[in-house]
């Protein structure tokens, strides 16, 4: 029997990010005593690089290797991109805030490059075995990451809710995967789907069955309704600067998990998630616009915010036509750079001792730090989708993908929600303009890295709203091939 | 001779009890913990009846696997009880009540 090693190339950046962690590991036990910042460099070096490493592969034709079940193509190189640069705009964000409240900081940004980790695997995954495993390595680190700041009760209580939620959905969605792995004889997503038009026609119940529980536990993840349950506990009791890295990288892992599960293994069964989608997405919507209206903690309403953009995303898959999955990834890449202003503007209002949570708290923030609070201007206005922002090509780019495949009743239905949407929103900018803020003090940013992020991070969604073509023609290209 | 559907009788009958051990369960979180586990089992259960009845060794690989994260797993939930239960003198499910959901 001949041995022949597979090539290595396709998981390169997956490698390159392992072994850094070895190094920024040691580097944290050996130097970080006399010089502070040396493990937050090489947590930068290592997330940039692997970023570097994507962008260099990317054009690279799709490769399938390790036996079928690792894939590189540039559907997972572009999620992979975003995935580490907002990776790296949250360790900017939250460097002070780590310092102030005396977080292990060493142990924060391990976790964040083992979750990062993860998340390459996940997103480049090939067969049910490197899913799970991709997903379990980004998860558990989530669920420590919470509990690091653990003098506060509710940190412990989100930590363990979380937890418990995330293990639930692994078992959901490992049921689901060994009903598929009986009907298809396989474990491998390309011999699945070679199986599946036989299976099912053979064995409709179980692959039905399998694929309830497989959507179930993906949509557990990414945290839409009616699984939604968790998603604002955590944001809420997580510390501010663990809720920004949890909106957002993981997102994009959640939806990568969506569209290898559902879209690529099962596109024979189409019709039955094609149901599934719509009814989980309208729910979503609903449940996140209206209940966010209610909110006077700002976390929980992004929480809300989050459950309804991650409806709007599903729209694109239920399109089911390559330009919907396009706009459904562009759309999630906007959301994340969103919510990374959003969360990173949260973060950096926090000081010692004061965790900054209500919306009553950005009160007059324009008196106290005007470029901060155009920031949050322009990140709320895009988020409530206002022409010309980001947000709203992105709403228009899922609804006009649900037209173009005959299915008009839905986009009529998400843009009412949209609309109730707008209100919790500009509220955020009506309390941050006109009114009087609680304290006079202004608002200095120490650090010279959160001031670069939050501009960059701001800038970004304006410029990307003036100019969204480059970036609409990269996602639609990713599915066109 | 047991059939395959036998098997996967009791592992959906494994699942249930576990699903039912976290809805039920309103005193212990470690009870909690054990419903999860019990789920991975009802898991492994699945996978292995297929990976015999199809004469393919992967379902089998992925049994492996599934133990050792499972084990992971509950290190880590554990290790969270503990703090849980260093601050509150208590590991009741429904002391669990900061946070509204």
């Amino acid at each position: 029997m001949n041995f022949t090693p597979p090539d290595f190339l396709p998981a390169i950046g997956e490698m390159f990010t392992l072994g850094m962690i070895c190094v920024v590991m040691l580097a944290y036990l050996f130097f970080d005593k006399a010089n502070r910042g040396i493990t937050y460099f090489l947590a930068q070096i290592t997330l940039l690089g692997a970023a570097i490493i994507a962008i260099s592969l990317y054009g690279h034709p799709t490769e399938i290797t390790f036996d079928g079940s690792f894939v590189l193509d540039s559907k997972s190189l572009l999620l992979k991109i975003f995935i580490l640069l907002s990776s790296v705009f949250v360790l900017m964000y939250t460097r002070t805030y780590i310092r102030d409240n005396e977080i292990a900081h060493g142990e924060f940004y391990l976790l964040v490059l083992f979750s990062v980790l993860g998340m390459e695997v996940l997103v480049s995954a090939y067969s049910f075995l490197t899913l799970y495993l991709g997903l379990e390595i980004f998860s558990l680190p989530l669920y420590a990451m919470i509990a690091l700041r653990h003098n506060r009760p509710v940190c412990q209580e989100a930590a363990m809710k979380y937890f418990l939620m995330g293990a639930i959905a692994s078992g959901f969605l490992l049921y689901g995967m060994s009903l598929v792995y009986g009907a298809c004889a396989s474990l491998n997503i390309q011999e699945i789907v070679s199986m599946m038009t036989i299976s099912a026609a053979t064995q409709p119940m179980m692959l039905t069955v399998g694929l309830v529980f497989i959507a179930a536990g993906a949509l557990f993840k990414l945290g839409v309704a009616p699984f939604h349950m968790w998603v604002p506990d955590v944001y809420e009791g997580a510390p501010n600067a663990m809720a920004l890295f949890i909106a957002t990288a993981p997102k994009l892992a959640g939806f990568a998990l969506l569209l290898r599960l559902l879209v690529e293994t099962m596109p024979a069964l189409f019709p039955q998630w094609d149901y599934l989608l719509i009814a989980v997405a309208v729910l979503s919507m609903a449940v996140g616009n209206i209940i966010a209206i209610a909110q006077d903690n700002i976390k929980r309403m992004l929480a809300y915010s989050s459950i309804a953009n991650m409806g709007y995303m599903l729209l694109g898959l239920i399109a089911g036509t390559p330009r919907g999955y396009g706009s459904a990834m562009f759309y999630i890449i906007i959301y994340v750079v969103m919510s990374l202003g959003a969360f990173g503007i949260i973060t950096l209002l926090s000081r010692k001792g004061f965790e900054l949570e209500k919306i009553d708290d950005f009160k007059g923030l324009n008196a106290r730090n005007p470029w901060l609070a155009l920031m949050m201007l322009l990140i709320m206005f895009s988020m409530a989708g206002v022409p010309p922002s980001v947000g709203f090509f992105a709403k228009v780019g899922v609804l006009e993908s649900l037209v173009r495949a005959d299915i008009v009743w839905l986009p009529a239905v998400a843009l009412v929600f949209a609309i109730i949407g707008a209100y919790y929103y500009l509220r955020v900018v009506k309390v941050m303009y006109f009114d009087e803020p609680l304290e006079k003090t202004p608002v200095i940013l120490e650090s010279f890295d959160s001031q670069l992020a939050i501009s960059i991070n701001g800038l970004a969604v304006f410029f990307l709203g003036l100019f969204p073509t480059a970036l609409i023609e990269l996602c639609q290209k990713a599915f066109s091939a | 001779m047991i059939s395959l559907t036998d098997y996967l009788v009791v592992g959906a009958i494994l699942f249930s009890l576990s699903l039912a051990g976290m809805v039920m369960n309103r005193n212990n979180l470690i009870v909690l913990l054990m419903s999860v586990e019990l789920m991975l089992l009802a898991v492994n259960m699945n996978f292995i009846a297929f990976a015999s009845f199809l004469q393919d060794s992967a379902g089998q690989i992925f049994v492996f696997f599934i133990l050792a994260v499972a084990a992971a797993e509950t290190a880590l939930g554990l290790a969270i009880l503990i703090i849980l239960f260093r601050t509150r003198q208590s590991i009741n499910v429904t002391d669990l009540d900061a946070l509204k959901g």
